[in-house]
């Protein structure tokens, strides 16, 4: 084991037990940001002989810094500062030449040109601490998708060095607004997860929300006011097909997938009073699983699927419950001062990460499944609908401003509550859904 | 024309009576007059006042009857309600506001409506979803508990979407959390 990697992992563990494992712990908030020292690691340019490739070495590195630098893990080093430029990625680098800039990591990377529009790309991940290679991979594929090869190689650096799997090969479906805060145009986009290559799809509304991934990362289900009765629907992005779920007499929403995608969970309201349902994907059959005369909504499957968090009024205001699956043994887990509302599961299972509202601030927090260890990790006039990372370690959320000028961004923050970062998108943008990682 | 045919008629019965009956003239008594001197009393003339003015024979000013602007009208100048933070019970005002909504639909049988259920922008977007259908189904029911016919109404939730008011403050939130009755068909104008 690497030197640098038994670092990562003291800090990941330190972060990760910091939460107080007794239920009535005082909550707390986390302002300390930034405290972790981020690992320094290089990423010259990839090389090339080729002048064509030798512009996409120049990306992909690019890429891979960006990646890694704002995971808040790693210092991506200015590569004005580099004092060596190795030709030969297969040469060991001269590790003085590394060492004497601070770097702890070095990344060597080389795109060779397979045909006219295919390339390998190849690198080698090195100690240099320890003067030794810690893994060395070749990707190959067609030359406009290399940034999908980049955020490959990023993932295989982060999981080579802290052990966790990564998370930047994943992309977000958010809602796109325009206009003023009293006439809001809303529609469905898909971006990489640092904000790449945003596309929009096409919904037959202006007024779309809470988007959702399949499992399978093929389809995306979110509520639409398309008909006079606002109901949920299935998009399929590569084919732009959308389908109506369900023909419901009353409004449905909150609709969200089980983790193998054979089941989606869904309010729906009957007289006005909203419940939630299970609705089998390939028969289409719905079974009710709460029957209270109280708000019970946004419900989210555990990642084994046995157990469904969910947001309930039923005690006198908004909490949260967790209930099995088919709807047996609900019991409250919220128990702190304040509001607690859009429950979603951590795809590690062990984090439940929640919206709490508290004398007017809203915050992104986040539970053990059984109630204990709650943390606040952010704080501000409004933040909302978090998702998570594929690998459980960052939420993305989205955070409104005040007023009729006031706007809608997404954010991201570590499971910590530290590295909080505004995610770039194309516009105002709310109601951010991070995918599995891409196939 | 009435007016003139009763005059006509009248002139006539006048003109025959004095035809008809001659009567014999009585005989005259011949009686001293007594002359009196009395000073004259001279009363001058009030000042002219002015009169009122004439009471204009005004055109119609308000909506047309039976149009969604008359139902507004009617009902108090807003054809929405408004509720408490996260409350979705009816205050007296909001069920005075409904009874008048109540009325004119009773008087305007065809038309149908959809009310809307909304809620200010604090709390996340599924919950206030929830929240406004509950809003909706309040103020529905209380209109159907006036007569009004279940049939003619649906409902739908809007939850934090449709805001009528941008300010982040209180008063902007009490404007958006609202029912509104939108009448979508049998409106006339």
């Amino acid at each position: 084991m690497s030197a640098i990697r038994l670092i990562l992992i003291s800090l990941i563990a330190a972060v990760f037990m910091v939460s107080p494992l007794n239920a009535a712990a005082q909550i707390e908030i986390d302002i300390t940001k930034g405290n972790l020292e981020p690992v320094p690691i290089a990423v010259p340019n990839f090389i090339s002989s080729d002048v064509r490739a030798q512009e996409i070495g120049k990306n992909i590195a690019e890429v891979v810094r960006n990646d890694l630098e704002r995971s808040g893990l790693f210092d991506a080093l200015d590569p004005a500062s580099f004092i060596e430029t190795q030709t030969n990625i297969d040469y060991e680098p001269t590790f003085a030449d590394w060492r004497v800039i601070k770097a702890d990591a070095l990344v060597s990377g080389r795109i060779v040109m397979e045909s006219s529009n295919r390339i390998r790309v190849e690198y080698r991940l090195w100690d240099i601490f320890r003067g030794e290679q810690l893994s060395g991979l070749r990707f190959a594929t067609t030359t406009d998708n290399w940034r999908r090869i980049a955020h490959k190689v990023a993932d295989s650096i982060y999981e080579k060095l802290t052990g966790e799997t990564g998370y930047f090969d994943s992309r977000i479906v958010f809602v796109d607004e325009t206009g003023p805060k009293t006439n809001r145009r809303k529609r469905l986009a898909i971006m990489d997860q640092d904000g790449a290559n945003p596309q929009y799809l096409l919904t037959g509304s202006d007024i779309v929300v809470t988007p959702r991934y399949s499992p399978d990362t093929q389809k995306i289900t979110y509520m639409s006011y398309e008909s006079v009765i606002p109901q949920i629907y299935l998009l399929d992005i590569e084919t732009g097909r959308r389908e109506l779920l369900g023909n419901f007499p009353g409004m449905t929403f909150a609709p969200r997938f089980s983790p193998d995608g054979r089941n989606m969970v869904l309010s729906l309201v009957k007289k006005g009073n909203s419940d939630i349902y299970s609705m089998d994907m390939v028969s289409r059959s719905t079974t009710r699983l709460t029957s209270s005369p109280a708000i019970d909504v946004s419900a989210s499957y555990s990642p084994n699927g046995r157990q469904i968090v969910f947001n309930s009024d039923r005690g006198g205001s908004p909490q949260l419950y967790v209930m099995n699956a088919n709807g047996s043994n609900s019991k409250r887990i919220s128990f702190g001062d304040g509001r607690y509302t859009a429950p979603v599961w951590s795809p590690r299972g062990d984090k439940i990460a929640f919206v709490k509202s508290q004398k007017g601030r809203y915050s992104i927090g986040v539970m053990n499944p059984d109630g204990s260890g709650e943390r606040l990790l952010t704080e501000s006039y409004l933040d909302e609908s978090p998702t998570w990372s594929p690998n459980g370690r960052v939420i993305m959320f989205n955070r409104e401003t005040r007023g009729a000028r006031g706007t809608s961004e997404v954010w991201s923050v570590d499971l910590t509550g530290q590295n909080l970062r505004k995610v770039p998108t194309p516009g105002k943008a709310s109601d951010p859904a991070w995918s599995p990682i891409l196939p | 024309m009435n007016i003139k045919t009763t005059i006509t008629a009248g002139l006539a019965a006048v003109l025959l009576a004095a035809c008809a009956t001659t009567p014999e003239p009585e005989p005259v008594k011949e009686e001293p007059v007594e002359v009196v001197e009395a000073p004259v009393e001279v009363v001058p003339p009030s000042e002219p006042e002015a009169l009122p003015p004439t009471i204009p024979t005004q055109p119609y000013t308000g909506p047309v009857p039976g149009s969604a602007e008359d139902f507004a009208y009617q009902a108090g100048g807003d054809s929405r309600v408004y509720f408490g933070y996260d409350r979705y019970e009816l205050s007296a005002e909001a069920r005075d506001a409904l009874r008048k909504q109540a009325e004119w639909l009773k008087l305007y049988a065809e038309v149908t409506a959809v009310i809307e259920g909304n809620a200010d922008e604090r709390g996340t977007r599924e919950y206030n979803l929830a929240l406004g259908a509950r809003r909706a189904e309040s103020v529905k029911d209380f209109l159907v508990s006036q007569g009004v016919a279940s049939s003619r109404l649906t409902t739908v939730s809007y939850g934090k979407e449709r805001p009528i008011d941008g300010r982040s403050n209180e008063e902007g939130w009490s404007r958006n959390r609202n029912g509104h009755t939108n009448l979508i068909s049998g409106t006339i104008g």
